[in-house]
């Protein structure tokens, strides 16, 4: 039994049991569980192959020449294996468009609900039906949004990950990592290990968080975490210049990133940068699920919306669920366990998995979640990033990349009386471009809330709708057409 | 601003804006030009503002690109071609093909 791999159209089936999108941690598990089984699977990945961003690249990569990448990459290859040994059908290169929940009444289907995702590959696009949907499409960095953040050579400290475990490219010249969080410090050690020369790590983590963050710090020392943690930091700390309790940062340059200037003690300083990687945590990525109507509920720690969930990873919406970081932050090992909560879940909803074994085969997995959830509170308040570097306080700092308007552009919309972020986009064309808002999002949120001093939650997030990505039109009319589609769009019978 | 840690097994050549790039077989168009030193892949639709790729995992779009005549391609989901006709976009797009000054 092996994974069958889809690289046109029409080797798809029209409907599938399951369809998980993302073949990261939880995408993986979560295919490998549900295929035990024996329901019919498709998972769908923009990447070319199956890991995901965690374990990108895995099956191109040279173990020996990237053992520095560390273990926690490295495990990746046993959970490709028993993906790739599992009886699925598995679309590289694959974008998911659309999620709507259908009427279904077909086969085995007694529930009368059913999904259906639009999916495009390879020039064209489909529509597909499941019974049940898991999405698995993890995480993206939070903004960061400070003066000079468009300049070429300004990169998120994952973009520095993927260039790593994609291309095997490293930076060259002067490059300096800025922010906060686990991940801004592992790139860091990665790259140290590689033999890069890290000319400044500039620390933006909030002095008065460490006495907020210490009250959660039992959690953390019996968590996994702690060990791999402080042995990677005591190494960074003899090893990279770090700048800490940095307080402002803009990023400066003719046409490519010069400078970084810091703020350090209420100071301006600045330094020499040909590359500038920013990084201050990751946030759900949430738009197949906001364009679904799943709701969403904000998460005071994390400083992110998230998708409500059962214990079974089911969002309020019949059919669909979400795993791993696209669900709650809480990295590779805790995606993999509540991908395969998910596929459980899922199994009993289509009636596949009777609830008492489903409860049997889940108390395992629900232990493996607590222990890997118990140094998150730490790291979540430790790293809370601060207000100034999630609401820009200077007018000129560029709020929407894409349309790009100016944090003064939506604070005189927000005075103006913008009721809310979807009202916003009328006003300024925040939030209308080609990256669909994901990029400026929890900045409105957030900076709507703190104008008004509401609760984010109040705020609300933009209302996504369909295409999520974008669809050329030759994809769209590669679209198969019924003849009921046809009349009901005012078209004659004649063909 | 980037190198390869491992000197390429398989290279292809693409064009980018006229001029020959190699380019490792199975990195992304993104990757291949972040590696030949090109700055800028586009100037933005508004203020003309030079961009190039922020997050390279098809959320920023700001790496998008003209590859084989198709304009706004994400880069960073290419996969890259022997032949490839690659060129930068400048500002907004217009219909019949011509790039406003």
């Amino acid at each position: 039994m092996t994974a069958r791999k889809i690289t046109a159209v029409t080797d798809l089936a029209e409907a599938y049991d399951l369809i998980i999108v993302g073949a990261g941690p939880a995408g993986l598990t979560a295919a490998t569980e549900a295929a035990a089984h024996g329901v019919s699977i498709l998972v769908t990945d923009e990447s070319d192959g199956p890991g995901g961003q965690m374990y990108r690249s895995i099956t191109r990569l040279s173990e020996s020449q990237f053992a520095f990448l560390g273990p926690d990459y490295w495990q990746g290859t046993s959970r490709v294996k028993a993906f790739n040994a599992s009886t699925i059908s598995y679309a590289p290169h694959t974008t998911a468009w659309s999620l709507n929940p259908v009427e279904d009444n077909t086969g085995a289907n007694t529930s009368g609900t059913g999904v259906e995702v639009g999916i495009s590959l390879a020039g064209a696009a489909r529509l597909l039906r499941a019974r049940h949907v898991i999405l698995a499409t993890g995480a993206m960095e939070r903004p960061m949004p400070i003066p000079g953040w468009t300049l070429p050579g300004v990169m998120t400290a994952g973009a520095g990950q993927i260039a790593l475990k994609s291309a095997g490219m490293v930076p060259a010249g002067k490059v300096v990592l800025a922010g906060c969080g686990p991940m801004l410090y592992q790139l860091a050690y990665q790259l140290l290990l590689a033999g890069i020369k890290i000319t400044a790590l500039i620390d933006t983590t909030d002095r008065n968080q460490m006495g907020k963050a210490l009250a959660h710090l039992p959690g953390f020392l019996c968590s996994p975490y702690f060990f791999k943690g402080l042995k990677l930091l005591a190494k960074l700390r003899s090893s990279v210049p770090f700048i800490r309790g940095v307080t402002g940062l803009e990023a400066t340059g003719n046409g490519h990133v010069e400078r970084l200037r810091y703020r350090k003690n209420g100071q301006w300083q600045e330094i020499q940068a040909d590359l500038v990687m920013l990084h201050q945590g990751v946030v759900p990525e949430l738009s197949l699920a906001n364009s679904a109507g799943c709701a969403l509920d904000w998460n005071p720690r994390q400083l992110s919306f998230q998708p409500r969930l059962d214990g079974d990873g089911q969002t309020t919406v019949p059919g669909i669920s979400i795993a791993g970081d696209g669900a709650k932050i809480g990295g590779a090992d805790l995606a993999e366990v509540s991908g395969r909560l998910a596929a459980l879940g899922a199994l009993s909803s289509m009636g596949v998995l009777e609830k008492a074994r489903k409860a049997d085969l889940k108390r395992p997995l629900e232990r493996m979640l607590a222990r890997f959830q118990r140094g998150r509170p730490f790291l979540d308040t430790l790293y809370r990033p601060s207000d100034g570097f999630r609401i820009p306080s200077d007018d000129q700092t560029m709020v929407c990349r894409c349309e790009e308007v100016l944090a003064g552009q939506v604070r005189s919309a927000i005075a103006f009386g913008a009721p809310g972020p979807n009202q916003l986009k009328a006003f300024v064309r925040c939030g209308m471009g080609s990256c669909q808002g994901r990029l400026c999002s929890l900045t409105v949120t957030e900076m709507m809330a703190a104008e008004r001093k509401v609760n984010p939650e109040k705020i609300g997030f933009y209302h996504l709708r369909p295409p999520v990505k974008p669809l050329n039109v030759g994809e769209l009319t590669s679209l198969p057409t019924s003849r009921e589609a046809i009349m009901a769009a005012g078209g004659s019978d004649h063909r | 601003m980037f190198r390869k840690l491992v000197e390429p097994q398989e290279t292809v050549t693409i064009l980018f804006d006229g001029k020959p790039i190699k380019a490792a077989r199975g990195d992304s168009v993104a990757a291949a030009l972040l590696a030949a030193g090109v700055g800028a892949f586009r100037h933005s639709e508004i203020s003309k503002e030079p961009r190039a790729p922020y997050c390279l995992m098809g959320i920023c779009f700001d790496c998008l690109i003209t590859i084989d005549s198709v304009a706004n391609r994400q880069s960073c989901q290419v996969e890259v071609a022997e032949g490839m006709v690659i060129q930068s976009q400048q500002g907004l797009r217009v219909i019949d093909g011509r790039v406003p000054e």
